[in-house]
Order: C-alpha cells, then sequence, then structure tokens
C-alpha cells in the first residue's frame, strides 16, 4: 500500500472518531493529528499531556510507575521502598531491566523488592511506625546500601502519613540519606508527573549533599543523564563517549550511584538522551550550578555521528578530533550492518506508540534502514515533544496523543504497516493481528539499541521480526485458497 | 502567580519555561530590556502575556521568577 495523502489520513482519524459518542469525540479529536512540517507549535495540531477519558483502553502509567520504575529504581546501591501495600512495588519489579553491576541483595538492590506491605491496621492508624521499623531492618540485613528513598503509593498521600518527618528522623539515625518521595499514584495524569516529583526529590534532597566538597574535575567531565541502561544502552553509550576523550562522571541512573548523582553538579556538560524523564533536572543545574545541558540521540549511526559531533563542539579541538576518529572508526562497521539488512528491510513502513522519547528518537535509526515511520505518538509526552516530533516526521503521516486501545488498532488496520513497534500491552493483539511487532519499551528483551553496537543489534532485531517466516503462516492451511498457495509455490 | 523560568533561546533573545504546566515558549516581547530595568510585560508566542516585577537585569541566564498571568493563551 502506498503513502497515505493528507486528506486520506484526515478522513481516517474521521472514520474512527465515528464511533465515539458526541462528548469523547470532541475530546479525542484533539489528541489526534495529520502531521504538517510547515507548522512551528504542535499545540496547534495536538494537544497532549491531558487526563485520560473514562471509558476509553489507555496504557499510561502513574506517578509512582514515573518515579519508583523510571527516575530512582534503576540507581542500583540505594534501597528503594514501595511505601504502601504490597501490589504496586511487586507487579513492577524489575520489569524494565535496568542492567546493573553489582551483587545483588549485598551492594546493589536494582531488582528487589522491598515495600511497608500496608494491610488494613496501617491505613486505619497510620503507618509511619512501620516505615521507621522498615528502615532500621533495613539498614540490619543490608548494612551496604548507600541510602533509601521512600516512593509513596496512594494510600500515603490520602491517610496524611508524615513521611518527611520520618525519613528526616532515620537518615540522623542510620547516617545515610533517606530521601522520600511524594509520588502517589493519583497525581497528575500520567507517570510525567512522577518523573517530575523525583526530579525535585533529587533536587532537595541528593544534589546538595556534597556541596562545597573537593572534586579532582578534568576540562572533559560530563554526565549521561536520562539513560535507564535497559538491556545495556547506557554502556554502549558510555564507551562512545570515553573513546572520543571525555569522563563520564555519572550515569543518570541506569547501572548509576548515589555518589555518582551528588558529584553531578562539577561536569561540564550534561548530556540528555530522555528528555521528558530529566529535563527538570538539566534546568535546575543550569540554573544554580551554571551546567550547560543538551539533548542528544544515539539511536542509528546518522543519529550518533551528528550527536557526537554536537557533543564535541562544546569542547577543545581534542575531543572534537576524537569524535571524528571515532565515527571512522565504527562507519564501515556500520556500513556492513547496513549492507547485510538494508536490502531486506528497505520500503518497509512502521508505526510507533511508545514513551516520552522513543516515539521520535528511534526514527534515525529505521531511516537508516531504509524504513520509514508512518505513524507515531506518545503514551505521555508534552507539547515540547511535539515541537521536536513534527520536525522529524514525514508530512501527511499520522500523530496520536495516548491513543486509546481501539484507534490504534483501526489505524493499524487501516494504514496497515509492515511493522507496529509499542508496549507489551499492545503485543498480542497485534500479533494475532498478524502485524510483526516489536515491543520498544525494553526492547523486547533484547538491547541494547543505543550507540553503534546497539544498531547491529536494533538491524538484526528489526529483520528477524519481520522476516520471521511464522507471518505467511497466519492462516489455516485447509483455509488457503488454492490460487494463494500457487503463488507460494512459484515464489 | 506561578514560578517560571527564564533561559535563553536559540530564535528569540529569552525563553519562557513554566514547569508546572510544561510550558516552553519563546519571548517575543518584553516590556524592559535593559540592564538597570528588566521585566515587566512579557508576550508568549503562543500568545500568552505575564507579568514580572521589573528588576535588575539577571547577572546570568537562566533565573527563576515569579510571574503574574495576565492573559494564558488555549
Amino acid at each position: 500500500m502506498s503513502a497515505l495523502t493528507r486528506e486520506e489520513t484526515e478522513a481516517l482519524i474521521q472514520e474512527v472518531l465515528e464511533v465515539y459518542p458526541e462528548k469523547a469525540k470532541k475530546d479525542r479529536e484533539k489528541h489526534l493529528a495529520v502531521n504538517d512540517q510547515s507548522i512551528e507549535q504542535s499545540k496547534k495540531c495536538i494537544t497532549s499531556n491531558r487526563k485520560s477519558l473514562p471509558g476509553v483502553m489507555t496504557i499510561r502509567g502513574c506517578a509512582y510507575a514515573g518515579s519508583k520504575g523510571v527516575v530512582w529504581g534503576p540507581i542500583k546501591d540505594m534501597i528503594h521502598i514501595s511505601h504502601g501495600p504490597v501490589g504496586c512495588g511487586q507487579y513492577s519489579r524489575a520489569g524494565r531491566r535496568n542492567y546493573y553491576v553489582g551483587t545483588t541483595g549485598v551492594n546493589t538492590f536494582g531488582t528487589m523488592n522491598f515495600t511497608s506491605d500496608f494491610q488494613e491496621k496501617d491505613i486505619v492508624f497510620g503507618g509511619d511506625k512501620k516505615l521507621a521499623k522498615l528502615i532500621t531492618e533495613i539498614e540490619q540485613l543490608f548494612p551496604l546500601n548507600k541510602g533509601i528513598s521512600v516512593q509513596s503509593e496512594c494510600p500515603i498521600g490520602l491517610i496524611g502519613d508524615d513521611i518527611e518527618a520520618v525519613s528526616k528522623k532515620a537518615a540522623k539515625e542510620i547516617d545515610k540519606p533517606v530521601v522520600p518521595v511524594r509520588c502517589e499514584g493519583f497525581r497528575g495524569v500520567s507517570q510525567s508527573l512522577g518523573h517530575h516529583i523525583a526530579n525535585d526529590a533529587i533536587r532537595d534532597w541528593v544534589l546538595p549533599r556534597r556541596e562545597g566538597k573537593p572534586f579532582e574535575g578534568t576540562p572533559y567531565d560530563v554526565a549521561v543523564i536520562g539513560d535507564y541502561n535497559i538491556g545495556g544502552d547506557a554502556w554502549s553509550s558510555r564507551i562512545l563517549l570515553e573513546e572520543m576523550g571525555l569522563r563520564v562522571v555519572a550515569q543518570w541512573s541506569g547501572d548509576g550511584t548515589i555518589a555518582e548523582m551528588e558529584k553531578t553538579p562539577y561536569v561540564k556538560v550534561n548530556l540528555i538522551h530522555c528528555y521528558r524523564s530529566m529535563n527538570y533536572i538539566a534546568r535546575h543545574m543550569e540554573e544554580k550550578y551554571n551546567i550547560p545541558w543538551m539533548e542528544y540521540n544515539f539511536f542509528g549511526p546518522t543519529k550518533v555521528a551528528e550527536s557526537l559531533r554536537a557533543i564535541a563542539a562544546l569542547f577543545d579541538d581534542k575531543i572534537k578530533e576524537g569524535a571524528e576518529r571515532v565515527i571512522a572508526k565504527y562507519q564501515p562497521l556500520m556500513q556492513a550492518v547496513i549492507d547485510k539488512y538494508k536490502p531486506r528491510l528497505q520500503g518497509k513502513r512502521v508505526m510507533l506508540y511508545v514513551g516520552g522519547l522513543r516515539p521520535r528518537h528511534v526514527i534515525g535509526a529505521y531511516e537508516d534502514l531504509g524504513m520509514e515511520v508512518v505513524g507515531t505518538g506518545y503514551e505521555f509526552g508534552h507539547n515540547d515533544d511535539y515541537d521536536r516530533t513534527i520536525k522529524d516526521m514525514g508530512n501527511a503521516t499520522l500523530l496520536y496523543d495516548d491513543v486509546t486501545g481501539f484507534e490504534f488498532e483501526e489505524f493499524v488496520k487501516k494504514v496497515k504497516p509492515d511493522l507496529v513497534g509499542s508496549g507489551i500491552k499492545e503485543k498480542f493483539i497485534f500479533q494475532k493481528m498478524g502485524v510483526p511487532f516489536r515491543q520498544m519499551h525494553s526492547w523486547d528483551y533484547s538491547g541494547p539499541y543505543h550507540g553503534y553496537d546497539g544498531f547491529a543489534i536494533f538491524a538484526r532485531d528489526m529483520d528477524m521480526t519481520l522476516n520471521n517466516p511464522c507471518w505467511g503462516k497466519m492462516q489455516a492451511p485447509w483455509l488457503k485458497k488454492p490460487e494463494a498457495e500457487a503463488e507460494q509455490k512459484a515464489a | 502567580m506561578a514560578n517560571i523560568m527564564i533561559q535563553r533561546g536559540s530564535k528569540t533573545e529569552y525563553v519562557f519555561y513554566l514547569p508546572k504546566r510544561d510550558l516552553e515558549d519563546d519571548i517575543i516581547s518584553m516590556e524592559f530590556n535593559t540592564p538597570e530595568k528588566w521585566g515587566g510585560e512579557i508576550k508568549l508566542n503562543n500568545g500568552g502575556c505575564y507579568y514580572i516585577e521589573p528588576q535588575a537585569a539577571p547577572a546570568r541566564l537562566p533565573i527563576s521568577l515569579r510571574a503574574k498571568r495576565l492573559d494564558a493563551a488555549e
């Protein structure tokens, strides 16, 4: 199927909206748009970061998911208490595959679940005593922890527990940072507010801890911010930066430690990968510590080279040479990857629906493989995300914000992409529809996808999914029409 | 009153950021823009309009300020 024209795409949106009642239709209409590169500001064509409509299937998370799951969770040498009932922590435990080095349960705690396991009694009489006891117990059982964060679940805010007071008292007792985070799930419209709350907690409780302490810096210190090391992403990014001569002081927060985070105010530049979840802290550090920040994109060789040059431009000639050296070193390797997979993937069309950065960041990687992204959307993006997306997407492509289950299915039925990239909740619907699918939240249990090494894996995975022989076997043999069979034999 | 942040922009001189609503936009005009007197009514690209108390120009940007909303877009 050839690409849709602007009119066809508009008609498609109208057709999908048809089934909604009048009020819902009016609301959802604002979240669906046809991309127009001439528009400077996204808000003229699409509304985002609004409350989801009751009754539709949304796949958004909550503020707790944004704070504990995304920002705080990967800090490996801290213990993150899921304060409240047991479910929130247990069902989200280790699901994001934030890799780290260390001995789990001894000096790192990334995949473990710590919870205060609220019962009726705690809701009625308050859970502060339980929290204090829990922190003492943690200190006895896991003495090598470097700090504790208290991630509030919904009931904490509802019953009005004073976790700040408990945390301050406990911090004095155990002489380690204890950070209360007010990330109750009911706050905000999606996990996005959780990111913000988590950033604010880091700003208030972590960054000031080393102010005025000596630090042996170099002119080439940088921090990698907003890389959660999913499947090893941060490692494949970090080696490139180090190879070009920079010193990576901190990784936020994949495979990161609290000590690294405390040292971040001493770096020369903050490099932001996930803009959505960590721009707040970057802005704060720019204001308070005068550290400039820049966004970069490590998906696909074109964007990696672009980003490496942009990063190097902030430093002296030594780094600039280093960047060129790195690009030249990997260029033939990447050409080999492209030569191998491009013929198999050329011209394939992709629809994406991911979280807060990949809907625009991975477009470059697909384009390097000769593929085209025909629709993209954010679960919890804001206006500034769409501002940045409009330029990266082709004209007359689909944009959908907080897409509902129904809308997404209909779009895929009509646009007929060759590949859909989204989360686990969509995966099996589309696979049962016979559409090849990649789970792009945690790389479908593969990865890394960042950097040059990541691109080779990305290309292999896309080929493995798209050209899997199973897609030709979607119909039972006895239902196959004879001419289709003949065609297959001929092929 | 709302907490806002003003930073340097690439297209225009200043960029406005309202964290509470995650509103990031270029400032197209600022009433006073001299080293001694800086601030006043600021107009945003999206049509919004805010007021910051006129003050001496800040030594470096970005800076967090309190601003009054005169006319928000949307």
